[in-house]
C-alpha cells in the first residue's frame, strides 16, 4: 500500500472534519433557537471525536500524537478545503454549507467502508450511522426553510451561490489519486463530486431553490495544498490558544 | 478459579457515567471477554466516536479487574465489532425506561428518514402522543421529545444504526 497517497488522505478527511467541527461549535450558545443550538453542538462533538479517530490512525502509521498534529500545526499545513474554514456567518450560511459539506462527507465516508485499509473501513462503518443524522438535520432544514418564505429562499439562494465555488473545492484533486483508487484505498474525487452532485441535486429538487449552473462555477482550490483563505489562521490561533500554553499539560 | 460468565458478572458494576443505572454489559460496548495466552483480554466500543465518556469507563473496567484479583489483564477499544442500539439488552432498555428515558426502537432496516423519531413511547405515562422536538439533545446518545399527555419534554436514547 502506497503509505504517502494514505496518510494524505487521511489528513484531508481528518483536517476537514477538526475544521468543520470547530465552526460548528462557535454556535454553542449562539444558536438561533435552541435545537440548533444543541444540534450544532452535537454535530460539533461527534466531529471532533471523529477527527480524533482519524488522527489516532495516523499515529499508528508513524505521525506525531493527535493533539501535537491537530494545535501545532499552522494554516499552510492543513489540508482541509477551504469551504469548512469559512466563517459562519448568519444561519443560513451555515445550514447551506452544513448541507453541501455533510452531504459529501457522508458520501466519502460512504465509500470509505469499502477502503483495502481495514483500520479505516471499520471507522467509516461506524461513522456513517452517526452522520445519517447529521444529514437528516440538513435535509430537514433545506427542504423547510427552501420551501417556506420570500425571506428564507433568497437567503438559502444566496448562500447557495456564495458557497458554491468553494464546496466544488471539497473535490480538489490529490496528487495521489491514481495510487487510491488503483489500491482501493478510496474511489476517487471524480466519482465522489459525481455522487454529490447528484444527492444535492434530489434535495434541492424538492425545494424553490435552484442549483447554479456547475458548469460555469470557477472551483476555488488550493486548502488540499495548504494555500488557505485569509480565515483559517485566526481559526488555529483561537483552537489552540489553551494548548498551546503550555504544551503536554495534562487536563 | 473464574470464567468470562464471571467477569461479565463483575462488569454489571461498571455504569454508563450519563445513565448511572445502566450497566456497560447491558448497554452493549463490552463486546468480548476472552483468556488468551494466560491473560484476560475486555474488549470495548463507543456507542459514538466522540463519547467523552470511554475513557472514564475504560478506566472503570480496569478497576473492577483489578478488585476482582485479575492480575493479567488488557482492556481493548476496538472498533472490530461496533455498536449499534440494538446491542441494549432487554434488561437494559427497562433500566433506561426506569431512568426517564425512552429506550430506543428496534431497527429492522437503515434509519433513512427521521420519522423514526416520531411517536416515541413516552418513559413517564407509555403514550404515543409524542412529537420529535430534536434528533440531538444532551449528550450525544440522545434526543429531544415532547409528550402531549404528560405535557412534559423527555429524552430518548435513540436508534443508531451501523
Amino acid at each position: 500500500m502506497n503509505e504517502q497517497a494514505l496518510k494524505e488522505f487521511l489528513y484531508k478527511m481528518a483536517d476537514d472534519t477538526l475544521i468543520i467541527g470547530h465552526r460548528n461549535s462557535e454556535w454553542t450558545g449562539m444558536g438561533p433557537i435552541l435545537e440548533e443550538d444543541i444540534a450544532f453542538s452535537s454535530m460539533a462533538q461527534d466531529q471532533i471525536g471523529q477527527s480524533l479517530a482519524l488522527f489516532t490512525l495516523l499515529h499508528q502509521l508513524g505521525e506525531q500524537e493527535p493533539d501535537t498534529v491537530a494545535f501545532m500545526r499552522n494554516a499552510n499545513q492543513f489540508h482541509n478545503c477551504i469551504l469548512t474554514e469559512l466563517p459562519n456567518q448568519e444561519y443560513d450560511f451555515s445550514i447551506v454549507r452544513h448541507f453541501l459539506y455533510t452531504t459529501s462527507a457522508t458520501l466519502r465516508w460512504d465509500m470509505c467502508a469499502h477502503s483495502s485499509y481495514e483500520p479505516l473501513a471499520q471507522l467509516a462503518r461506524k461513522v456513517k450511522g452517526e452522520l445519517r443524522y447529521h444529514s437528516l438535520h440538513a435535509r430537514t432544514w433545506i427542504q423547510q426553510l427552501g420551501s417556506a418564505t420570500e425571506e428564507s429562499i433568497s437567503r438559502l439562494q444566496r448562500s447557495l451561490e456564495l458557497a458554491m465555488p468553494y464546496a466544488l473545492g471539497i473535490f480538489e484533486e490529490s496528487p495521489f489519486e491514481k495510487e487510491l483508487v488503483a489500491q482501493h484505498i478510496f474511489d476517487g474525487e471524480k466519482q465522489l463530486r459525481e455522487k454529490w452532485i447528484s444527492s444535492i441535486e434530489e434535495v434541492l429538487g424538492k425545494t424553490r431553490l435552484v442549483l447554479p449552473d456547475l458548469k460555469v462555477i470557477q472551483p476555488v482550490l488550493g486548502g488540499r495544498k495548504g494555500q488557505h483563505s485569509e480565515h483559517l489562521q485566526p481559526l488555529l490561533d483561537e483552537m489552540s490558544e489553551v494548548f498551546r500554553t503550555e504544551p503536554g499539560a495534562e487536563w | 478459579m473464574f470464567d468470562s460468565k464471571q467477569i461479565l458478572e463483575w462488569l454489571e458494576e461498571v455504569k454508563d457515567p450519563e445513565i448511572p443505572v445502566l450497566s456497560l454489559v447491558d448497554l452493549g460496548v463490552i463486546t468480548r471477554v476472552e483468556f488468551k495466552e494466560n491473560k484476560w483480554f475486555v474488549d470495548m466500543t463507543p456507542t459514538f466516536v466522540g463519547c467523552p465518556a470511554m475513557d472514564y469507563m475504560k478506566q472503570d473496567v480496569e478497576r473492577v479487574l483489578e478488585e476482582h484479583g485479575i492480575k493479567d489483564f488488557e482492556v481493548r477499544v476496538t472498533l472490530a465489532d461496533t455498536w449499534n442500539s440494538d446491542k441494549i439488552s432487554e434488561k437494559g432498555r427497562l433500566a433506561l425506561r426506569q431512568f426517564g428515558l425512552a429506550p430506543p426502537p428496534v431497527l429492522s432496516t437503515l434509519i433513512d428518514d427521521l420519522s423514526i423519531l416520531e411517536h416515541v413511547a413516552c418513559p413517564r405515562c407509555n403514550g404515543t402522543h409524542t412529537e420529535l422536538r430534536s434528533p440531538f439533545g444532551s449528550t450525544l446518545c440522545r434526543s429531544i421529545h415532547y409528550c402531549h399527555d404528560c405535557k412534559e419534554a423527555f429524552e430518548q436514547f435513540k436508534p443508531l444504526d451501523s
